[in-house]
Order: C-alpha cells, then sequence, then structure tokens
C-alpha cells in the first residue's frame, strides 16, 4: 500500500530520528494513550530508536483493556441466554471475564457472531424477527458514533428486537485522572489521532494548561508517531505546554460535528469504571433515557454480577503509565496471551501482550510458553 | 466490583488496583483450537499424540514419512470445512486436493494416489455436490494424482456445512531427499516462494461480505512440481513448509522450535501484495498470520540459495520467490522480523485464530 509505505520510509523516520536525537537534553517520560500507538510503537521497533532518555509510557488507550470486568460479565450472561444473539467486534470475543470468555459462551451453545460494523448487528436483528439481537458497544470516541448511529437508526426503523450493551469511555478525564495521581511521572501526552478527528482539540487545551502538560494530537504509523514524539520533546525541552496537531490530514480542530451531534443525540456522560484503574467521573457514555428500550442492561437486568480479579494482576499499573509490562512479575510466566491474567495481556492492543509478541527478546524474565510443534 | 477505586478521593490506592481472572480452563473445544496456532499444537499434544503414541507420528510433520517395503513413503490426510464453498480463485474441491498434495510435497515426495471422503448435510444441493466433485477432479489431474477411493455420508440438516471434505494422500520419497526440521542449520537462507496472505484474504473478502477495491483471488495451487525443480538443483534442501493456517508466521515458529535454530526476516522483503496490506490494514491483522495455499517456505544451505532461487523463479508458482531471512544461532527457537525502520520485534506462533480489532 503506496499511502502507508510512505508513513514507513525509512529514511524519513531517520531525519526524524536525528531530529529527537539533537533535541532531547534531559530524560522526559511521554504517554501515548492509545492501545493502537502502542502496538505500532512495538511493532515497529520505535522505543529502540529513540534516545534513552526518551521513555514512552503506555497508557490506558486499548478499549478492550479498559472495559469492566463486569461489563463483560453482563456480557457473558446476555449471550449466554437462549433466544439471543449476541453480536460484538471480533478481538472482545477472546477477554476473560470471571472465569469464561465469549469463545467458552458459544462452545457451550450460545450465539455469539463477530460483527465488523455494528450495523451489521442492527441487520442480523431485522432478519431475526423473533430474536432478541445485543451488540457490544465498547471503546473509546472512535467507535461511538457509529454505535450511537446504530441505535439512532434501530429506534428510527422501528427495530424492537435490537439493543447494545453500552460501555463507552472518554479519553480527557482519563488524562485529567492519570496526571491528578500523585504517582504521576508523566511529562507529556501523545494524544490519540482518530478520537480528536470525532471529538476535535476543544477539551485539551485546558488540560494542558491545568497540568501544564504538552498534548500532541498523533496519527498511528511510524513516522507519525515519530513527528508527535519530536513535537512533545520540543515543547518540553523549551519549558512549553500547548495543544499541538500532528496529525493534521486527519484531525480538524473541531473534529467531525455530525458524529459529535449523534453522540449528543443517542449518549449521556456518566461514571465509568475502567478496568484495573477504577470508577473515573464523567469518563463513559450510556444510552441516554430517551433510548432505554435499546439499552441491554435495562431489558435483560442483569444485576448482581459478583467479579473476581485474580490478586497477582498489576494491570491497573500498566495502564496508569506506573509499570512497565515486563517489571510485572507474572509477566510470561504465570501469565501469557495462552494464561492471560489480565485483559492488558489480552487484546492485541494491549500494552503487556504487545510486549510480549514483540519484546521477550530483550526481557529477561520472560520465560518462552512451550509452543510445540503440530 | 474490585476494580472500582473512586478517583474522586484523596488518592488512587496503587495497591488496589486488580485486574481480570484467569482464563486457564477451557473444558469445551473452541474455534482457535483449529486455527494452526498454540492452541491447536495443544490438542495435539495434550490429547491425541498421548492417545495414539507410535514413532511415526512423533515426527510431527506436514507428511509422515515411512518405509514400507524398502520404498520410502509419505503419507497425509487433511480436512477442508471452508465456508464459502466456491471462492475467488477456488473451490473446496481445489483445496482438498491441493492442501493434501502439499503436505506430501513439503516432504519431497510427489503425491501418486489420494482418497477422497465427503461428508454431505442433508438438504445441499446436488448441483453444488457436483461442481465441488468436478473442481476436484479437475485439481487431481492438473496435480497429476489420481483419485483411488472414497467414501461418502450424510449427516442430517444442521449438522454440517453444506460439504465437509477429508483427503489423504501417498507418495514416493526421491533416494536422497531427507527434509525435516532437525535439519535445518545456521546459516541456511530462508526463501518464500512468492506474496503471502492472499487466500485468506481472499477467503475474508467473500464469507464477511467486505469488499477491499480490488478482487482478491486465492493462490490455492498443487506445488509438486515446484518442489521437483527445486529438487532438480539439489535434493539437499533442509526443510519445505506450505504456510496455511497461522500463515508464514507459523510456519518459520514451527520450524524454528523444532529444530532449535534461530530465525531472522527482514520485513521489508516479505512480499505482501498491496491488496493485502490494504485489507490487513483495515481489519488490524497482520499478513504474516494470514492464510496461504499455493506458497512454500524453503529453508536452503546458503552455498545452494541462488540456484534453488534461480529455479524457483523459473517455475510458473515461484516466479515470485524472494529470500527473506537466513537461520542463526542466536535466540534458539525464536523467529524474529527486523522491522522496516531497523528495531527488531519477536513474530510469535499465533494462539488461535486472528480477530479484527476494534478501531
Amino acid at each position: 500500500m503506496k499511502y502507508i509505505d510512505e508513513f514507513q520510509d525509512p529514511e524519513l523516520a531517520r531525519r526524524l530520528l536525528d531530529d529527537i536525537h539533537a533535541t532531547v537534553t534531559r530524560p522526559w517520560a511521554l504517554m501515548e494513550v492509545c492501545g493502537g500507538q502502542t502496538h505500532s510503537i512495538i511493532r515497529h521497533g520505535i522505543d529502540q530508536l529513540l534516545p534513552k532518555e526518551v521513555e514512552l509510557i503506555h497508557g490506558p488507550g486499548c478499549p478492550v483493556c479498559v472495559t469492566p470486568l463486569e461489563v463483560i460479565d453482563k456480557a457473558l450472561e446476555i449471550a449466554s441466554r437462549p433466544g439471543v444473539i449476541f453480536c460484538s467486534f471480533g478481538d472482545m470475543l477472546r477477554v476473560p471475564g470471571t472465569g469464561r470468555d465469549l469463545f467458552q459462551v458459544r462452545s457451550e451453545g450460545g450465539d455469539v457472531r463477530v460483527v465488523y460494523s455494528p450495523l451489521d448487528a442492527l441487520r442480523i436483528a431485522q432478519q431475526n424477527p423473533d430474536r432478541e439481537v445485543v451488540f457490544f458497544g465498547i471503546g473509546f470516541e472512535t467507535t461511538a458514533p457509529p454505535n450511537a448511529m446504530t441505535v439512532h437508526q434501530a429506534r428510527r426503523l422501528g427495530v424492537t428486537n435490537f439493543s447494545m450493551l453500552v460501555s463507552h469511555v472518554r479519553v480527557p478525564p482519563a488524562i485529567e485522572a492519570i496526571m491528578s495521581s500523585p504517582s504521576c511521572r508523566v511529562q507529556g501526552f501523545l494524544a490519540a489521532g482518530h478520537v480528536c478527528s470525532v471529538m476535535g482539540v476543544g477539551e485539551y487545551p485546558e488540560l494542558a494548561e491545568r497540568f501544564r502538560v504538552p498534548i500532541v494530537v498523533t496519527g498511528f504509523e511510524p513516522l507519525d508517531i515519530l513527528e508527535g514524539v519530536r513535537r512533545a520533546v520540543r515543547q518540553l525541552e523549551r519549558g512549553e505546554h500547548t495543544v499541538d496537531n500532528a496529525y493534521a490530514r486527519a484531525v480538524r480542530p473541531e473534529g467531525n460535528p455530525a458524529a459529535r451531534a449523534m453522540l449528543e443525540d443517542v449518549f449521556e456522560v456518566t461514571d465509568r469504571a475502567w478496568r484495573g484503574i477504577g470508577v473515573i467521573p464523567d469518563s463513559g457514555w450510556r444510552l441516554a433515557p430517551k433510548y432505554r428500550d435499546h439499552d441491554a442492561e435495562h431489558r435483560f437486568s442483569v444485576e448482581g454480577i459478583q467479579t473476581r480479579e485474580p490478586a497477582e494482576c498489576r494491570s491497573g499499573e500498566v495502564l496508569q503509565g506506573l509499570l512497565k509490562p515486563h517489571e510485572c512479575e507474572a509477566f510470561g510466566t504465570l501469565c501469557t496471551p495462552r494464561n492471560p491474567l489480565g485483559a492488558t495481556m489480552v487484546s492485541s492492543e494491549g500494552a503487556c501482550a504487545a510486549y510480549y509478541l514483540y519484546r521477550r527478546l530483550d526481557i529477561t524474565n520472560a520465560a518462552r510458553e512451550a509452543t510445540p510443534v503440530v | 466490583m474490585s476494580d472500582t477505586t473512586d478517583l474522586r478521593g484523596p488518592a488512587l490506592d496503587v495497591e488496589a488496583w486488580t485486574c481480570p481472572a484467569p482464563l486457564r480452563d477451557r473444558p469445551r473445544v473452541v474455534m482457535g483450537h483449529g486455527g494452526g496456532g498454540a492452541l491447536s499444537a495443544e490438542l495435539v499434544q495434550q490429547i491425541f499424540a498421548p492417545a495414539f503414541g507410535g514413532e511415526v507420528l512423533a515426527q510431527m510433520g506436514d507428511a509422515a514419512a515411512l518405509t514400507l517395503g524398502g520404498a520410502r513413503l509419505a503419507f497425509s490426510t487433511d480436512s477442508f470445512v471452508v465456508r464459502p464453498l466456491f471462492f475467488p480463485g477456488g473451490s473446496i474441491g481445489d483445496l482438498a486436493v491441493n492442501g493434501t498434495v502439499n503436505d506430501l510435497a513439503m516432504s519431497g515426495a510427489r503425491a501418486a494416489y489420494l482418497s477422497c471422503g465427503f461428508i454431505l448435510e442433508e438438504g445441499v444441493e446436488l448441483d453444488v455436490v457436483s461442481r465441488v466433485a468436478e473442481a476436484l477432479g479437475a485439481a487431481a489431474r492438473t496435480a497429476g494424482v489420481e483419485v483411488a477411493t472414497g467414501d461418502t455420508k450424510v449427516v442430517e440438516a444442521g449438522h454440517g456445512d453444506g460439504i465437509f471434505i477429508n483427503t489423504a494422500g501417498i507418495g514416493l520419497i526421491p533416494p536422497g531427499v531427507d527434509l525435516r526440521p532437525g535439519r535445518v542449520v545456521a546459516g541456511d537462507v530462508v526463501i518464500v516462494s512468492g506474496a503471502i496472505g492472499v487466500h485468506g484474504v481472499a477467503i475474508m473478502s467473500v464469507r464477511e461480505g467486505l469488499e477491499f477495491g480490488v478482487e482478491i483471488e486465492s493462490d490455492c495451487a498443487a506445488l509438486g512440481g515446484l518442489v521437483d525443480a527445486m529438487l532438480a538443483v539439489t535434493p539437499d534442501l533442509h526443510v519445505l513448509r506450505d504456510p496455511t493456517r497461522g500463515g508464514l508466521a507459523a510456519a518459520l515458529n514451527e520450524i524454528a522450535a523444532a529444530s532449535g535454530a534461530g530465525v531472522v526476516v527482514r520485513e521489508r522483503d516479505v512480499p505482501v501484495p498491496a491488496a493485502v496490506a490494504n485489507a490487513c490494514a483495515i481489519l488490524g491483522l497482520d499478513p504474516m498470520y494470514v492464510a496461504n495455499e499455493g506458497k512454500l517456505v524453503a529453508f536452503v544451505p546458503r552455498e545452494h540459495a541462488d540456484a534453488v532461487l534461480e529455479a524457483m523463479r523459473a517455475h510458473p508458482l515461484g516466479a515470485d520467490s524472494v529470500i527473506i531471512g537466513e537461520a542463526v544461532a542466536e535466540h534458539p527457537g525464536l523467529v524474529v522480523a527486523r522491522t522496516g525502520l531497523g528495531g527488531t520485534r519477536v513474530v510469535d506462533l499465533p494462539l488461535g485464530e486472528q480477530l479484527p480489532r476494534i478501531c
């Protein structure tokens, strides 16, 4: 793909790296908020090429990782019910709830289907009027607009057998929570480009000013990330803390007004628990009261869920940037993609999985999982 | 909930943060057990191999190498459950021949005879059965193999997926040919016979109703002729593998793990067609893990590499052959990619199936 290739050009990358090396005079800790950026950083070895003074801290930006256990358990409960077709994006199927995952529900007879768009789930509902069709609506501001539009469509079309289990989260309150933590050592942020392409950058100047951190809106290809790091480091070295859009080809300052209008119509802001972190005020969306008929939590009355978490898992600290995945005692031994203790090891965008998949060569305490040959 | 420390309190209590429950026991089969990755391997290692025993099975090759009446035989079986039955570039009938023929070819044998078992679901149209059978017969003729025996079973409606096919094949291993991971040594050159990820993306495009702007046809093909051309240059190939389920990453990992060698791949040399790269970028998949049906990976002694590469490129199924890396003494059992930017990463054995990511 020519377009993508251009954003992976080794020569241009070298020039950006040279510039970063020439700019840095002191240690700096930057957090990339988005799991897609984490994945790209590790997959392309960007962290190995940066000056040792620039530390990249992996933030809580993997939507799969931060979906609370309680919500996963609600999904498992609903998906297990007779007459339900439970639709989800693929990478949610392997995330463990309390003792099982959606793959396991399917192996026990549950009708769990992978879809590529929430509109596919709506179509399944139209084709199966005698079944209850539920879509698992998770993710950040990136996936929320199409999910909102689908609920809006369901009501407009009168599809009464369609509902959504909603656990959407918002980035700015998470940044605020991270910066408010006394143990926080993040000095600058690479903000998630996809999120800003929807929401714009209006939520960031106040955060940058209050916490005196540069926030650079950054894309996902290797050159995007290097450019984001370059701009963040330049600001830090100069003692600046402004919002800078390094992803202007996709992000307009006002974002996408149509998508934002859809979000405002269908959702309302709510406090939301982040898996491994805790409740962050105003950090999530739930369906607005007028769409209650399409709220799966309401329709299926999944109450009294008892969750159980293993004590060994420290992914909360990883999600907060307080611990690198390989610094966890369980990393690569008790906890591997085959036997994950936490969602950060399950999701392909999770920091622990990225380290396990791509960085075992450099990490001494990560025993290689037995992978016998077929 | 134990993970809901309220941030409105005075300070975060790091010690209180915990995360998800372990998923160590899977009491039932999940789709990943058939994905050609770590879960498939565990199924074989923990259930089938202990139950069956036997020295030949312990070789764990794509085909078993047998000695019978003085002849060295290769023997292999494979089952085909692909959906849809017909896809751009082929059908389940082509796959049922080529899959088994290629498993034999990877041991150096030219397939001679196939068995063919059809499991039909009640209600499937006879016209569809006929078209699949004709495709299977045509593929066998192209591959130069004879369907010598067969079987048919019918299951009740709802208990199958239209048509399942099992084939088994048998062929002779030429004298002097000894293909197995144990022969891989540091310095061996790794060659791939052409573009990767094509079959998997072609199947996804029709099965999931996804359109990627360009029609992508499966690379489904029988590789016996290509292997013959390589062996004609030298019988001293060390190992061959067709990177089907689990893709190039699984094939390289299997060889690394079984040989104890390390493998280094130069990522920018791995041939990924633009259409496959686009599709994978959209879905969040890695082309290295996407299935192929008409490609092979060869570990060749360095002194023969140029001649073998030339012979491969002279064959229609190997025209785009390219060297992608080498076997090394460092990091035994691991496959490592040198990234385009100059970093390194481990290329792991996939767990089960690849899952398209959320965004």
